[in-house]
């Protein structure tokens, strides 16, 4: 059966869009974890939902989880505010107690309602395309595709007509108040749509999983650029392709496809740490590097040029006397005066090194410095 | 006869499911103090996710379900994801919110795919994934009992002898390094304490719930003393009280799972430390400003009526 659903694609790819898209201000605000904190603690908002629809994928369910999600955001700065407890704590007794109050509910009704709780939590991905949309009893696709994208478009819209201000309290909540512009009403409307967007994509990915798409991406993008818009655009980039490789594999070796988009997602974010230019973990050493040696010249020319013309210059400038006056291991001097030579700062008659033009200017442009 | 049997040994499964939630609570309430001090309160919440995976390969490499090797799997996981967050942040400008977002879901992701995998191949039913997300306290048996009370022992023991340097390493990392402390080794040393906590709790209360295990108790103590060996041995209190309590509400009532009621009376003990603890709660301070403005009231008042006198 090599035929990959397509309708499964689509769903991956506007989830993850539409998760990336609120999730770079979360991670560029510091606030990642409020979207572990939302995905548990809606769990009671969903609940009584359905026990009132007895539907996941009803309006009202949204609706609802949308709200307890923006309750937990209340509640965690509620308790910030008292002082008496740090912001990472709040969060930290926030949503387990939300979401044991969800638990408890569903298992004193356990016989009444049938909800699946690994499906809230983990979700299923292959399952997702089997609810379909019908209008006027024509099939016109998976539910959740509608939704998801309704939720994208939804998130683009608000970023886009609030972008100056999104950018603002991002960079500068301060200066955004003195403006006049009232941080609080963007940032409800933020975390209103992070809950919305978190109760959509459950649905598809599971509650857990969320965390990936909405943290994965930015985190991604956070380390290749320093400009906004391209990280929103690059996010949503890795987004996509973090999902259509995570589902293609995942077909492939028939597991959980929700769990090898996240796995792809860490996979992805490892290979940027390391390679990315300049700030990657290859680039920083390759620095670190060249930074050594690169020191170790002027070093080399500084020596030389503080006994060039002395008496002591003859003695002085023998590479074998580096091991003495700089304490170089003979191989890592050796190393220092082949770059030197081949930098042409110095150059070499039987084992006397004398400075050249060159090598002069830097030593004395090390010394002013 | 007959139901008189089957009441005492349910009174003898009460007992040790109480205790061993007692244990767990003492030593996550202890350790959590350092977490929640550290402001690290969520690393629990990342350590007890990242763990799945550990669990996963465990069974796949042992093909046993035997407790220990579990917890030891585990273990791994977790530890090498808390040690990958705490990398990512060192070395780049990940902030440490999103390191830990992003280690907790794709861990747990990957400990999915494990877990699909193992499903596949009809090798074991997905029991042990479940008891892994939502804890069974009702499944711990005397053997779990000494399971957690000597590695927790063990924990708590290294804690009580490395006492100053973690002090020092928790209020002021500076001035420990200055002194020659090896403030890396001990930063490990001190996430590896959280993770024994954390893997011994992950069967009673599971991985959604463990974090509030070590962060619950520490922050309602924290209400109640300024000083780190009261908070430490308040918290184990709080934690081993809401251990017993919240075994015995659910064992009253049929349908309330032990792992939640543990975790909402642990956030109880919070409610209640946060309105009534003597120095820091709200009631006492909001009394406490009532009172000052009224003395201040009286003294402007008075201040008024008499201006020379007072001034004099």
């Amino acid at each position: 059966m090599p035929n990959l659903n397509l309708d499964i694609i689509l769903i991956a790819v506007a989830t993850a869009s539409a998760c990336a898209l609120p999730g770079v201000f979360l991670v560029l605000r510091r606030m990642t974890l409020m979207s572990d904190a939302i995905s548990h603690a809606i769990l009671p908002g969903i609940v009584l939902a359905f026990f009132l629809t007895h539907s996941l994928s009803s309006p009202l369910l949204i609706l609802a989880a949308g709200a307890t999600g923006v309750l937990t955001v209340v509640f965690v700065e509620l308790l910030q505010k008292t002082k008496l407890v740090k912001e990472d704590a709040a969060i930290g007794l926030t949503f387990p107690a939300l979401f044991s109050i969800g638990v408890i509910l569903i298992s004193k009704h356990a016989s009444s309602v049938h909800l699946d709780i690994d499906a809230v939590l983990l979700g299923e991905l292959a399952y997702a395309p089997l609810n379909r949309l019908k209008v006027f009893g024509y099939d016109i696709g998976p539910t959740s595709l509608y939704v998801m994208s309704g939720l994208l478009i939804l998130n683009l819209i608000f970023i886009i007509i609030f972008y100056k201000e999104l950018k603002l309290i991002t960079f500068d909540t301060s200066l955004a108040t003195t403006l006049g512009f009232t941080p609080a009403i963007i940032h409800y409307g933020l975390m209103t749509l992070v809950s919305m967007t978190t109760v959509g994509a459950f649905d598809a990915v599971g509650s857990i999983l969320v965390v990936a798409l909405i943290a994965g991406p930015p985190a991604t993008a956070y380390l290749m650029t320093d400009s906004l818009p391209r990280m929103l655009i690059l996010s949503v980039v890795i987004g996509c392709v973090n999902a259509v490789i995570g589902y293609m594999i995942a077909y492939v070796l028939d597991v959980s496809i929700a769990g090898l988009i996240a796995t792809v997602t860490l996979l992805v974010f490892a290979f940027i740490f390391i390679l990315v230019p300049n700030r990657g973990l290859l680039a920083i050493a390759r620095r670190h590097i060249r930074q050594k040696w690169e020191f170790a010249q002027t070093m080399l020319v500084i020596h030389l040029f503080n006994h060039e013309g002395l008496p002591e210059a003859h003695t002085e400038s023998e590479i074998a006397h580096l091991h003495e006056h700089l304490q170089w291991e003979p191989t890592f001097a050796s190393q220092v005066v082949k770059y030197a030579l081949n930098n042409r700062y110095v150059s070499q008659k039987a084992a006397q090194l004398t400075l050249t033009d060159r090598g002069r200017t830097i030593a004395q442009k090390a010394l002013v410095q | 006869m007959a139901n008189f049997l089957f009441l005492t040994h349910i009174d003898y499964t009460l007992i040790v499911v109480a205790l061993g939630a007692a244990l767990l609570g003492t030593v996550s309430g202890a350790l959590g103090t350092y977490a929640v001090l550290r402001r690290q309160s969520l690393l629990g919440d990342a350590i007890s996710h990242a763990a799945l995976p550990g669990i996963a390969l465990a069974f796949i490499l042992t093909g046993s379900k035997t407790p220990l090797i579990l917890i030891l799997g585990a273990a791994v996981a977790g530890w090498l994801g808390a040690l990958v967050i705490l990398s990512i942040v060192r070395l780049s400008r990940i902030k440490y919110d999103s390191a830990l977002a992003l280690i907790l879901s794709t861990f747990f992701g990957f400990g999915l795919v494990l877990f699909s995998l193992i499903q596949r191949t009809g090798n074991a039913n997905q029991a042990g994934l479940d008891t892994f997300i939502f804890g069974q306290a009702a499944t711990i048996l005397e053997r779990d009992v000494l399971t957690i009370g000597i590695l927790g022992g063990l924990a708590i023991i290294i804690m009580v002898i490395l006492w100053k340097e973690l002090k020092l390493l928790i209020f002021d990392e500076g001035f420990a390094a200055s002194l020659g402390f090896p403030i890396r080794l001990l930063d490990i040393l001190l996430t590896s304490l959280l993770v024994i906590a954390i893997v011994l709790g992950l069967q009673a209360v599971g991985a959604v719930l463990m974090s509030a295990m070590l962060v619950a108790p520490a922050v309602a103590a924290r209400q109640w003393t300024n000083k780190l060996n009261l908070m430490v041995l308040f918290s184990a209190g709080f934690g081993a009280f809401a251990g017993v309590s919240g075994t015995i509400i659910s064992s009253s009532t049929t349908g309330l799972p032990t792992g939640p009621m543990i975790i909402l009376c642990a956030t109880l003990f919070v409610g209640i430390s946060i309105a009534f603890a003597p120095k820091r709660g709200i009631i006492f301070d909001g009394i406490r400003q009532l009172r000052n403005r009224r003395s201040l009231k009286l003294a402007v008042s008075r201040l008024l009526k008499n201006p020379q006198k007072e001034s004099k």
